[in-house]
């Protein structure tokens, strides 16, 4: 191992951006940067950033990827505003990020792309490095990432243009350097991704990695080090996780509790495809997986296996989202057990595919025709996932109805360190089955929860039929306008009183007070910050973060009327606000959002400020 | 599809029909189709909880609520998706699909190609009657060119699909024809689609009495239907005709009517193979039609041994899970988590 011999500066948390072509390994390399951070002991959470298009043309600013991590020793709820550091691969990668490097940032270069050729793919008439203010403005620190590449890997067998591509584990590895990372994670991942298959491979890229980290060690412009001690964390298993995993696995985890074989059912779609990729891989717990025709057969699938006995998720889109609408309200007016995942993405239409966006809150609630209301749940983070998606299945079982669970691009891609759930501890889950020695009535109901039980074809002597049609509580198909409205104020009043199963809202902060701030989804993190800022600095601000979004929790009016004001910052044009101000009559502020990107913790700090005094 | 014969008390029709009214109107062909399917199943060795009915929209798709079993009336064109989630999930159940020429050919042509091509153990009913019957008499996607309806006041200009056709180009391994007319054919056809291991494809032409009353007249009627339908039985030549004196033979690639006699024989026709790999034969068969030929009526495919989506699908799950059950701590955990100590 490597022993650094210059000390280190204590730093509490920092930022790095690394951003080149698409083709450069820039994910790659974030995400190892994100895995040594966790190893090292820091609280993490990250920002993949890519275009949607998988390789548009190298060296233009439409291929810039980019991948943001914030490190560090206290809790890290975002993946921070701005970065301390950035790491650009080639000019279109420095145009399109540099201007959101703060002035004294480092700024680390892969010199030896800009040449005439990429500056003009990039629109710069003249190479910015030569520009004396530019080169005051910044921590700059000049690479010849692909010479020292090629030069650390002079000796290994592979082809010149394969070793110039190991370039960004030189860059990782000089990072590492700079903030004192260990390396074992990375070197570890080489091992298991190419050992067996190409040997040479890993090879080279831990000699890149090494000959990064080692270059630290000698360049004079490097002396700056930074430390970033463990977290306190409370005590247990950790491990980072991804939104999207994580939802996999609440979902498996839901399965077994639930003693019903999980069916998911899905159709390619960004950011929800690994949810898809990741059930497939599951078949030894029973999972088993459809890749339907469309997102409609998607959630036919879906639902045919719940009507015979299966756990059944779709997860999807926006775009598959307005596709499944019809099934949905099938699925309503049979009472049928059924999740609906939308990963949320910048819309409408194809819209912003790789942008994050929470623009399908109304779609949520109100894409059905007919009085249909629907259970609908939000993570905030993507750990959340995890538990969102038990939840999920909860109240799928216990209420006999379609959920649906809203993630978002930012909560399916980013990844935070994850306290290991011992699966033993998770509570059961109940269904809702009929009894073979009872009469069975389709639509009679529990008395408190509402629900229907359900038959499962073969089971002897409960034949029944079930449809789209108005049906009385006999499961006759009923055209009576008494007993429609019946029907339909018993589901709406069935989803209406899952809130008495609900743990009280969680404030953070005082009970009342000057500002309260309400917020659903992924934006949890960047609120929670600011609120935590402004609150540190001494102002009335507090913050209620909503998992359950219909139907929103029963004290929420109470606490809402306890605060001078209310905000509701979301990405989207006031979703939630026009829902708030719907229900309780109460003037709430809506701060919307809509460029793609997470809020800023400052941009929320600055606009909260206006509230206060 | 075919479905494990399990002892039981025998069942009749009687036990496969619901107190519910039949709401189709009076004279319509799906009564017959209804009563076929209610005199095919309790001859099937198949206990009544493990019988699906799953239908889309339309007329036809009232289906389910008429038979005593378990049954689902989902949406518009989607039942093979619904279906399929039903079979996919307990292979052990015997799954009918009802749909109609709109359902299953217009709106839910694509599912129910998938469905095809997927090769489940679904049995599938499609009533043609060549008009939509519940949204009052507009056109279908099998009506003839020409057709004067409601939305089509000039007669409707686009080509029909032939259901058949659309079966056997999705690569479909059961494909098959009967009529409203003839009960004791029905029954014939749907045993013998339960006995296909895979997706049997059955068109059943069904009179629509109010807006398209004997489109199949000229074809099925009493007086036609000796000269203008060839019943199809395997092995056997194609031979039609109210004293059997006409056959289908093969002249180059296009088949021909000829009489018997005058120099031609039996050994000269075609021999109905449904067995056979290459498609041709059945798409020839699927495209004689009314009236330069006798309307074939019967099985016109049936390929053995393509094995069903839900078998292959079950059979990676069980070797998955030979290797031992999942740890759903050891998959939460993964291979790179670390300790945080007290």
């Amino acid at each position: 191992m490597i022993q650094p011999n210059d000390s280190f500066e204590e730093i509490e948390s920092a930022v790095v951006r690394f951003a080149g072509d698409s083709g450069d390994g820039m994910q790659t390399v974030g995400e190892r940067f994100t895995d040594s951070s966790a190893f090292a002991g820091n609280d993490i959470a990250t920002l993949p950033d890519f275009p949607a298009e998988i390789r548009a043309p190298a060296g233009t600013l439409a291929g810039v990827s980019g991948f943001q991590l914030q490190f560090g020793s206290r809790e890290i709820l975002t993946p921070g505003d701005v970065p301390d550091a950035l790491v650009v691969m080639n000019p279109a990668a420095l145009k399109a990020n540099i201007e959101d490097l703060p002035e004294g940032g480092m700024l680390v270069v892969n010199v030896d792309s800009f040449k005439k050729i990429n500056l003009a793919k990039a629109g710069y008439d003249t190479n910015p490095l030569e520009d004396e203010e530019f080169r005051k403005k910044y921590h700059l620190i000049e690479l010849d990432l692909t010479g020292l590449t090629k030069e650390a890997l002079a000796e290994t067998s592979l082809k010149p243009s394969d070793k110039a591509r190991c370039k960004n584990f030189f860059a990782l590895g000089f990072m590492y350097f700079v903030y004192g990372r260990p390396l074992e994670p990375t070197l570890k991942f080489f091992d298991d991704k190419w050992a067996k298959r190409l040997p040479e491979l890993a090879e080279a890229n831990s000699l890149a990695l090494k000959a990064g980290y080692n270059l630290g060690d000698t360049l004079e412009t490097a002396r700056n080090r930074y430390q970033v001690s463990k977290v306190a964390a409370q005590p247990g298993v950790y491990r980072k996780i991804s939104g999207n995993e994580a939802l996999v696995y609440g979902l498996v985890v839901a399965s077994k509790k639930a003693n019903r074989d999980l069916l998911y059912s899905g159709y390619p779609i960004t950011p929800a495809s690994p949810v898809l990729e990741g059930l497939s891989q599951l078949k030894k717990y029973g999972v088993k997986s459809v890749q339907a025709e469309d997102e409609i057969a998607a959630m036919g699938v879906a639902l045919g296996a719940s009507f015979a006995g299966a756990l059944s998720v779709c997860a999807t889109s926006g775009p598959g989202m307005c596709l499944k609408s019809e099934f949905i309200g099938l699925a309503s007016i049979t009472e049928l057990p059924l999740i609906i995942c939308n990963v949320q993405r910048g819309g409408p239409s194809t819209g912003l595919p790789t942008k994050t966006e929470q623009s399908d809150l109304l779609q949520a609630l109100f894409s059905r025709h007919g009085d249909c209301p629907l259970p609908v749940l939000a993570a905030h983070s993507p750990s959340d996932c995890f538990d969102c998606g038990m939840e999920a299945v909860r109240i799928a079982l216990t209420y006999m109805t379609p959920v649906i669970l809203l993630s978002d691009l930012y909560l399916a891609n980013g990844s935070e360190p994850w306290r290991i759930p011992n699966v033993v501890d998770l509570p059961g889950i109940e269904n809702s089955f009929a009894n073979e020695d009872e009469e069975y009535v389709i639509y009679r109901r529990d008395p408190e929860t509402l629900a229907r039980t359900q038959a499962i074809p073969g089971q002897v002597g409960l034949e029944h039929r079930i449809g789209g049609l108005e049906k009385g509580e006999d499961g006759g198909v009923s055209y009576d306008p008494e007993n429609h409205e019946e029907m339909t104020r018993l589901r709406a009043d069935k989803i209406a009183g899952i809130s008495k199963s609900f743990d009280p809202i969680e404030i953070r902060g005082e009970s009342e007070g000057d500002l309260l701030v309400i917020g659903w989804g992924g934006t949890y993190g960047a609120i929670s910050s600011a609120v935590g800022n402004l609150r540190d600095e001494g102002f009335s601000v507090s913050s209620v973060h909503l998992r359950y979004v219909n139907p929103l929790p029963d004290e929420l009016g109470d606490v809402m009327s306890r605060f001078k004001k209310v905000i509701v910052p979301e990405l989207n044009l006031g979703q939630l606000a026009m829902i708030l101000r719907a229900k309780y009559l109460i003037d709430v502020i809506s701060y919307g959002k809509v460029q793609g990107k997470p809020f800023k913790v400052s941009e929320l700090r600055e606009k909260f400020l206006e509230h206060v005094n | 599809m075919s479905t494990t014969i399990t002892e039981g008390t025998a069942l009749n029709k009687k036990d496969f029909a619901t107190p519910n009214d039949v709401r189709w109107c009076p004279g319509c062909g799906d009564y017959a189709i209804l009563n076929a399917v209610q005199r095919t199943l309790p001859e099937l060795g198949i206990p009544r909880e493990k019988f699906v009915v799953v239908s889309g929209i339309g007329c036809s798709s009232r289906f389910p609520y008429y038979m005593n079993t378990y049954g689902f009336h989902t949406i518009h064109g989607r039942a093979p998706t619904v279906a399929t989630g039903v079979k996919v999930s307990n292979p052990d159940l015997s799954v009918w699909m009802i749909t109609g020429d709109g359902d299953g050919l217009s709106i839910g042509a694509n599912h129910l190609l998938h469905l095809l091509r997927r090769n489940l153990d679904i049995n599938v009913l499609l009533f043609n009657n060549r008009i939509y019957g519940l949204t009052k008499g507009q056109y279908s996607p099998t009506s003839e060119v020409g057709k004067k309806t409601k939305s089509t006041p000039l007669g409707s200009v686009d080509h029909p699909i032939n259901p058949l056709l659309f079966a056997l180009g999705s690569e479909a391994t059961f494909v098959a024809r009967t009529s409203d007319t003839d009960m004791k054919h029905m029954v014939e056809t749907f045993k013998a689609a339960q006995s296909h291991k895979g997706t049997s494809f059955v068109e059943v032409f069904q009179n629509c009495v109010i807006f398209n009353d004997k489109t199949f007249g000229p074809v099925t009627s009493r007086d036609s239907k000796d000269d203008q339908v060839l019943v199809l039985e395997e092995g056997q030549p194609l031979v039609f005709g109210a004293n059997k004196d006409k056959g289908i033979r093969l002249n180059g690639l296009e088949p021909e009517v000829v009489t018997i006699g005058d120099g031609v024989t039996e050994k000269d026709l075609l021999i109905h193979q449904p067995k056979s790999a290459n498609s041709a034969y059945a798409n020839l068969l699927a495209q004689m039609s009314y009236p330069s030929f006798p309307t074939p009526m019967g099985v016109m495919r049936q390929l053995d041994g393509r094995e069903t989506y839900e078998d292959a699908l079950c059979q990676q799950v069980s070797l998955a899970q030979s290797k031992g059950d999942g740890n759903l701590q050891e998959l939460l955990t993964g291979r790179n988590s670390w300790v945080v100590e007290d």
